[in-house]
């Protein structure tokens, strides 16, 4: 994928503002996105709350958590992997995969306690046969996820074929769908927490987080300083799989139904909640708070528009359009701040 | 590049271990699928008893949720519907997602839930993966209907099925017998998908009949899956006749199926020679039927599916039924129905289509 | 990513560099190699099942590659230039409903009617995605990401729950699908001619040559006085004017038209290009090798039904054969960079 991302590739040298003495100003853009999000973010929900009947409810408040659950915690490992400039369109199908192992398992007699470790592996080797085919082979990985998507699509089909495992038990399907106490605070809303916080926090409080920004700006430097890129890459491939075998358990529960299309094109719904969020397809940009507005910016949306009748196919257009403008908004802004100062430096000659 | 990765097994082996240690630890003891069996979700809600004699209510919120948009054979279905909502004086709403996938209903059923209908009648893309949302819709003291694919019978209080399984299958052996005439031959059906719960048990009844010595002549050589997917039914028809040379009748008792299944032979040198004949709709099978395709072929009609749906929603929402078997509603135009056992009520006996009567029908 | 790029830097110099034979030479092995995989394949099917081979089964296999085909031209030209256009299957959708609801409200139309408006709608949104590229400075992935929802929420909202039937559509829009010319259907020469013209273009045309230095080195092709804007733009209203022609066969072939009409269908595309040996990183590959993979895909889906293998293993075939031809394209690339190295040493 890589190349045919590379920001280098549109010819137009938006190169620019990799220079250094831009650096300043990339910066403050940066910021202005996140903080543009979050804004948005706040507003449609605040909107939403006082416009839409129902909306600000504690139940809608469940539907909507479980409704974003799969998509923000793929999202928080596809953040790091598009942050080193490469993407995982694999995740979907991972999930698939997992959710039919799952099935299968259970079916086999096993306990639900040992199947869900066994699915979070089987996660785990789907992102260690990424991995390895992009970082140990050097293949790009928008090529070797689309196969892989094709791949572990089709395996979770022969797994468990068109059926569906349902009898899955109620102490596990009803804490997914449960809240804390039977209160307004969804169970796995502390999940997304807890995972938030620890992707937060390697992301943006450690050198590894801040290598990952090193990689994605220019890989080849990152070498050269001392960063191991490959091996970098290929965990952060591993911590995706695993974490989409989670999301392959968690979906299952929630439906208590293991299907072999379970969240099938899930993949462009969390790339495009990340890139929405403020990150760069060519990597080095990007932060988690950002995706984390992103992905409550989609949901919110979709659930508000749906409580007022808004059909599905408005939602798609929606959410292409939000995709497509969250990268040439900044692009058209920059482009005309960048006019306007030079007409202002050019004034400010003309007057001296 | 370094292949540091390739260098490092021993972090590998050492996550594995760690991995397999924690399987190993669980693996004592736990829920499994037989210990698990017996607690089943608590759904639903206390029953009050039915009033037969309680009036319709009017301005009744009535929503349909079809498998998908956008299909047009929901669509008659759900068309059928709006005719009987309005004859309730109710308020219709259709609403669905694009895709018939198990879990993009659940969104929509929260969203119901959430706007306070007053009965959801749902067509369940997965009979389980809807139930937990249908659960909670009934604790909410919404009526919940299911038609043409059924929900699992603890999550709904009622369910529309278009004819009796053992009717249908009859129905299909006896066109098979047909079309493949006096001498008999080969046959083969052209499914859904290999799970689709209805066309298994139909065809579960058609190789039932098929052993009684009235069909002694017809062979069924194979049931083919076309996923009720247009392309992919298109091509396992191609598949069948290059499989079996000597095919007389393709039974395709789906209506995606029979339509790719006729359009193939109409358009190949096979046709005059291997007959199709299942469940369609009249309106995607008309030109087939015109040019000989196809002589006759079997579907009840949609739109009363929808319109007793309907009528089942409103009559539960007032209280003349609670969907307990032996209660009996009137439906409009229909006429008087009696609830079966496990909360079914059959619509009746499908109609047949032939060159003769097709252009009376328009769905 | 950026890894990649410096390692395929010596692989791409040859294109404009003086040895354009042996490249051609090894890329022929590249396309062979399918061509080797699909006699393989069908000898074996043929074995198991003479019919197989039969008049009406070869029949189908090119009418079911014609459309797949068309796209596959298409998108092959688009990713040799370093970019991608996964929009191509809600084009497709939007250019048969377009095409399918103008023809059944005047059934008087000729074909080329039909066929000059599918590629018109094709080539409008082909062109909505290549000014977003060029001069919104959005990568393609993105653009072509978001115009896949959006075509697509377009044709749903435009079709609204409609559906053209085939007794709706003039015969001769629907016989055109099955009619040939010489023994040949339509839909399979048109898609020779889309192949063979696309071939030659990219083959033997100047504007071809600037296509593949602009996935070469988009910055260099820029220097060197392409005109990238004017190309970039052609070739994805190029890729956009084949969908909806597509849209136009499929219309005509399938009868039955919804908005959900080639859902998914830029997996199979994109896997055909990739399959057919044309790099994701631009700069190599043909036109008639992603045409091969289109075929070699369809093949292997109409064996599968014959050989009565489980109709599911398809995907994991599939996905296990993209991983394959880019294993062997890295293979070749790393062969062409080391005898390179090699050459220059004995200068």
């Amino acid at each position: 994928m890589s190349e045919t991302l590379r920001r280098s590739d549109a010819p137009g040298g938006i190169d620019l503002d990799r220079r250094p003495d831009r650096a300043g100003a990339i910066k403050s853009r940066l910021t202005s996105w996140d903080s543009i999000i979050l804004v948005l973010t706040a507003l449609v929900l605040l909107i939403a709350s006082v416009t839409v009947d129902n909306f600000g409810t504690s139940r809608n408040f469940t539907f909507m958590v479980l409704d974003l659950l799969p998509i923000i915690l793929i999202a928080l490992p596809m953040t790091m992997i598009i942050v080193t400039g490469e993407i995982d369109l694999s995740v979907a199908s991972t999930l698939g995969l997992t959710s039919s192992m799952m099935g299968w398992l259970w079916n086999q007699g096993l306990s639900i306690e040992t199947i869900i470790p066994i699915c979070v592996l089987i996660g785990a080797v789907c992102g260690v046969v990424n991995g390895f085919l992009i970082t140990g082979l050097g293949l790009p990985s928008l090529a070797v996820t689309i196969g892989t998507l094709a791949l572990y699509r089709g395996l979770a089909f022969v797994v468990l074929g068109d059926g569906a495992v349902a009898d899955f038990p109620w102490n596990y399907t009803g804490w997914v769908t449960g809240t804390i106490g039977g209160g307004a605070v969804p169970n796995v809303l502390i999940l997304i927490v807890a995972l938030a916080l620890v992707f937060g926090v390697v992301q943006h409080a450690t050198p590894f987080g801040r290598s990952l920004y090193a990689i994605g700006a220019n890989a080849q430097a990152a070498h050269f300083s001392g960063i191991r890129v490959a091996r970098t890459k290929f965990w952060l491939y591993v911590g995706s799989g695993a974490v989409a075998g989670l999301v392959g358990v968690l979906w299952t529960l929630r439906y208590s139904s293991a299907r072999a299309d379970n969240g099938s094109g899930l993949e462009l719904a969390v790339v495009a909640a990340v890139l929405l969020g403020g990150v760069s397809i060519f990597g080095g940009k990007g932060s988690l708070p950002g995706v984390l507005a992103g992905v409550v910016l989609l949901t919110a949306l979709q659930n508000a528009l749906r409580l007022e009748d808004v059909s599905g196919q408005a939602l798609n257009i929606v959410t292409g359009s939000l995709l497509v403008l969250s990268v040439l908004l900044p692009n058209i802004t920059t482009a005309v701040r960048g006019n306007w100062q030079r007409r202002k430096l050019r004034r400010a000659a003309a007057a001296r | 590049m370094e292949y540091a990765v390739l260098r490092s097994p021993r972090t590998l082996l050492s996550v594995g271990s760690a991995a397999l240690l924690v399987i190993g630890l669980s693996a004592c003891g736990g829920t499994t699928k037989d210990s698990a069996s017996n607690d089943t979700a608590a759904g639903g809600q206390a029953s009050a008893a039915a009033d037969p004699n309680a009036a319709i209510k009017e301005g009744l919120k009535i929503a349909f949720l079809p498998k998908q948009l956008n299909n047009p054979y929901s669509d008659v279905e759900t068309g059928g519907g709006k005719v009987a909502v309005d004859e309730l004086k109710g308020e219709y709403k259709l609403v669905g997602p694009n895709d018939a996938s198990a879990s993009s209903q659940v969104s929509y059923i929260n969203t119901l839930i959430q706007q306070q209908q007053d009965v959801i009648v749902v067509a369940a893309n997965d009979p389980n993966a809807v139930c937990p949302s249908l659960n909670q819709a009934r604790a909410a003291k919404i009526k919940v209907i299911t038609f043409d694919s059924d929900a699992s019978k603890d999550c709904r209080d009622a369910f529309i099925n278009q004819a009796t399984t053992q009717g249908i299958g009859e129905s299909l052996a006896k066109m098979a017998l047909e079309q493949a005439g006096a001498d008999g031959g080969e046959i083969a059906v052209l499914s859904a998908t290999p799970n689709a719960t209805n066309q298994n048990s139909w065809i579960d009844v058609m190789k039932k009949e098929l052993a009684k010595p009235d069909y002694a002549k017809l062979k069924l050589v194979k049931v083919a899956y076309g996923n009720d997917d247009d392309q992919k039914s298109f091509q396992e028809a191609q598949g069948l006749l290059q499989s079996y040379p000597n095919l007389k009748v393709i039974v395709a008792p789906t209506t995606v199926g029979i339509a790719a299944a006729a359009r193939y032979i109409s358009s190949s040198s096979y046709k005059g020679k291997v007959a199709v004949t299942g469940l369609g709709l009249p309106n995607q099978m008309r030109e087939y039927v015109k040019d000989g395709t196809v002589a006759k072929f079997a579907l009840w009609n949609p739109a009363d599916i929808g319109y007793l749906a309907a009528f089942a929603g409103a009559a539960m929402a007032s209280g003349q039924i609670t969907g307990a078997p032996g209660e009996k509603f009137k439906a409009g135009k229909l006429g008087e129905y009696t609830i079966g056992a496990d909360g079914e009520i059959v619509l009746g006996p499908p109609t047949e289509f032939t060159k003769a009567n097709i252009d009376q029908f328009n769905f | 990513m950026t890894v990649t790029s410096d390692r395929s830097a010596p692989a791409d110099a040859p294109l404009g560099a003086p040895a354009p034979k042996r490249l051609g030479n090894l890329l022929k092995t590249r396309e062979l190699g399918i061509v080797l995989a699909l006699a393989l394949l069908v000898a074996y099917t043929a074995i198991d099942n003479p019919r197989f081979l039969s008049g009406q089964s070869i029949r189908d296999n090119l009418l079911n590659t014609a459309i797949l085909a068309v796209m596959a031209t298409g998108q092959a030209v688009v990713v040799i230039t370093r970019n991608i256009d996964l929009s191509v299957g809600s084009v497709l959708g939007i250019s048969a409903f377009a095409v399918a609801t103008l023809m059944s409200d005047h059934p008087g139309l000729p074909m080329a009617v039909a066929i000059l408006v599918g590629l018109a709608v094709g080539a409008v949104a082909g062109l909505i995605n290549g000014v977003l590229v060029r001069y919104g400075k959005v990568p393609a992935l993105v653009v072509t990401l978001g115009t896949l929802y959006i075509y697509r929420g377009i044709t749903y909202s435009w079709a609204g729950g409609s559906q053209v039937n085939a007794d709706e559509l003039p015969r001769h829009f629907l016989t055109f699908a099955n009619d040939s010319l010489l023994g040949i259907p339509w839909l399979v020469l048109i898609a020779v001619i889309v192949v063979g013209a696309g071939s030659v273009l990219m083959r033997n045309y100047r504007v071809g040559r600037e296509l593949y230095a602009m996935g070469s080195s988009p910055a260099a092709a820029e220097l060197a006085g392409i005109k990238v804007a004017r190309n970039l733009l052609g070739a994805f209203v190029l890729s956009g004017a084949l969908a909806g022609l597509a849209g136009v066969l499929y219309a005509a072939r399938f009868g039955t038209v919804d908005a959900a009409a080639g859902t998914g269908y830029e997996l199979n595309v994109v896997a055909a290009v990739v399959v057919g040996g044309v790099a994701v990183f631009g700069g190599s590959g043909s036109v008639w090798g992603a045409a091969l993979g289109a075929l070699l895909l369809t093949v292997i889906g109409s064996a599968l039904a014959v050989l009565d293998i489980n109709q599911f293993w398809q995907q994991a075939i599939v996905g296990a054969l993209i991983i394959l031809a880019i294993c062997a394209d890295r293979l070749v690339a790393v062969r062409i960079a080391r005898s390179l190295r090699k050459r220059d040493a004995h200068v």
